[in-house]
């Protein structure tokens, strides 16, 4: 029972807006003792699980390469190309890459699209000129359509990955349901996420277009 | 072969070159705290694999405290007038560096099999996407640095601009994995299952059904990860009531039930990469901004999962 006091601290720090880093820290020196260690053995097992979730930071490699490709005007230049497609609009922009994001996660390419790699030096700046086009907007708009343009990656890859059989969550289903003794194959697993991918391409595509709807009244009275 | 280690002797080494630029601007405050921070986490990446487990432990507590301090902030980038007098010098060359990291970080997962030197795999073949990414990155930072006609010290300096920007919040994901194993170790996960079977009565299929799709949200809410979810309440009460008491089929239960774990995912902060740190890249100024779109897409997908799962279960 005492175990779960860490995950106590956690909702109480987060609550707080403490320093999450802190707040993990913590829990997990709790969570440990807790569990019968001592603090130098939690301290060990916290640094040597540091050590091999190190690969969590690699994706920062990219950092280098945008901040380049920013400095030298990729945004304006993406902004540049955008204003002169008509048919563009913010949903547009963010329906395509949820789409695509999708079909690449479900044929096993999820390191195709990403936060640091695809949303900030190209989606984002796509769906805010999309949405420029006609008009200034304000910079409350702007975060949102940040927000929409990072949340499309999350769903897209979520919502699509399921539905390649040698992805990991397949993979541990298939080794799970075997060591309770039901033997299963991973396409089997993979077919049932494919109306969950559809639900949630509809779910998320017409939240897009009411977002688009509020983006073009706010426009409206900015006017 | 390129294991994962050299990619975090590579990844060490950028951060260290962070860690001296900082060091070496003398208008900042917080110079020295935050040189601290970017040295020490290059040396968790040079020296993780070879110090013992104890000063790995300190290595993590140090990053920790300096974090809790407070780092510098990131200078400003290149004016807006600046950036469009390089946009129209550079053109559609921008767009060929840019787009060649997802296209090598393709090729060199779909043909890291064939890639060898003489009779050793060229990637890793455990790490093939990471160690294709840390390729996809050197090629394009050379061709970024031809094409664009930029000493190479500028992606360095604009790389720790963009770093300091997602400033503490980069460790977050890595230190959150972390507490995912001491978890895992004390055996919270199982205590949690233990109260949700014990708390709820199961009387039909419907509610069995309802708790464990609700469950994995919430538990996958908590732990920040499905797969920390899974286990847990697939053992606690997708086995043993949906399928063993009320004979639903354990594949299809199994697949929406992790889909409604996703669901979870996108609604806590304890899911940093996907959710506080895009926000700290695309410069919100509120950490939870990600979380709030997406809270609404989520409960309608996890409604759309539980009643997926309530009519599919049971027919067979």
């Amino acid at each position: 029972m005492l175990v779960i006091s860490g995950i106590a601290i956690l909702i109480l720090g987060f609550a707080l807006r403490l320093n999450p880093l802190v707040v993990v820290y913590v829990a997990g020196v709790v969570t440990g003792i807790a569990a019968g260690s001592t603090l130098t053995g939690v301290i060990e097992t916290f640094g040597r699980a540091f050590a091999e979730n190190r690969y969590v930071g690699i994706v920062w490699l990219v950092l280098p390469v945008i901040g380049l490709l920013e400095h030298a005007g990729l945004r304006e230049r993406v902004q540049t190309l955008i204003t002169t497609m008509r048919a563009v609009t913010t949903a547009r922009v963010l329906l395509s890459y949820l789409l695509l994001r999708q079909i690449t996660a479900a044929l096993g390419l999820t390191a195709l699209g990403g936060h640091a790699q695809m949303i900030r030096p190209l989606i984002a700046p796509m769906a805010e000129a999309a949405a420029e086009r006609h008009g200034p907007i304000t910079d409350p708009m702007r975060m949102e359509i940040r927000a929409y343009a990072a949340a499309t990656d999350n769903i897209g890859l979520f919502f699509g990955e399921d539905v390649f059989i040698a992805i990991g969550s397949v993979l541990l289903m298939k080794g799970f349901l075997q060591q309770n003794g039901y033997a299963v194959a991973p396409l089997d697993l993979a077919l049932w996420a494919i109306p969950t991918a559809i639900f949630a391409f509809l779910i998320h595509g017409a939240r897009l277009l009411l977002f688009e709807r509020r983006l073009k009244s706010a426009r409206n009275a900015l006017r | 072969m390129i294991t994962l280690e050299r990619v975090y002797i590579l990844t060490g080494a950028m951060f260290a070159v962070f860690a001296i630029g900082r060091a070496l601007d003398r208008n900042s405050a917080r110079r020295w705290r935050s040189a601290a921070f970017w040295g020490t986490y290059a040396l968790s990446f040079l020296a993780g694999s070879y110090v013992p487990d104890l000063v790995n432990g300190l290595i993590l507590i140090v990053l920790v405290v300096l974090a809790a301090s407070g780092l510098a902030r990131a200078e400003p980038a290149a004016s807006i007038t600046e950036r469009r007098a390089a946009a129209q010098r550079n053109g559609n060359r921008l767009f060929v560096p840019a787009l060649a990291i997802p296209v090598i970080v393709l090729l060199g997962t779909l043909f890291a099999k064939v890639l060898h030197l003489g009779e050793v795999a060229l990637f890793d073949p455990a790490h093939t996407t990471l160690v294709a990414l840390a390729f996809a990155v050197l090629i394009a930072l050379a061709l970024g640095c031809v094409l664009l006609r930029v000493p190479i010290l500028a992606p360095m300096r604009e790389g720790r601009r963009l770093m300091e920007a997602v400033g503490w919040a980069a460790l977050l994901p890595q230190i959150l994995a972390s507490l995912g194993a001491l978890f895992a170790a004390a055996g919270v996960g199982r205590v949690i299952g233990q109260l949700a079977t014990q708390a709820i009565p199961m009387t039909n299929g419907s509610i069995a059904v309802l708790t464990y799709t609700l469950g994995m949200a919430v538990f996958t809410v908590i732990m920040g990860n499905a797969f920390a979810a899974f286990p847990v309440m697939t053992a606690g009460i997708g086995l043993p009531l949906i399928v063993g008491r009320f004979g639903g089929d354990p594949v299809s239960m199994c697949a929406i039930g992790m889909l409604s774990g996703f669901c979870g995912t996108l609604m806590t902060p304890m899911a940093a990469n996907f959710n506080i740190v895009p926000a700290a890249l695309l410069e919100l100024p509120d950490r939870n901004g990600v979380i709030k779109v997406q809270i609404p897409a989520a409960l309608l997908l996890l409604a759309a999962n539980t009643a997926l799962m309530g009519v599919c279960v049971f027919r067979r």
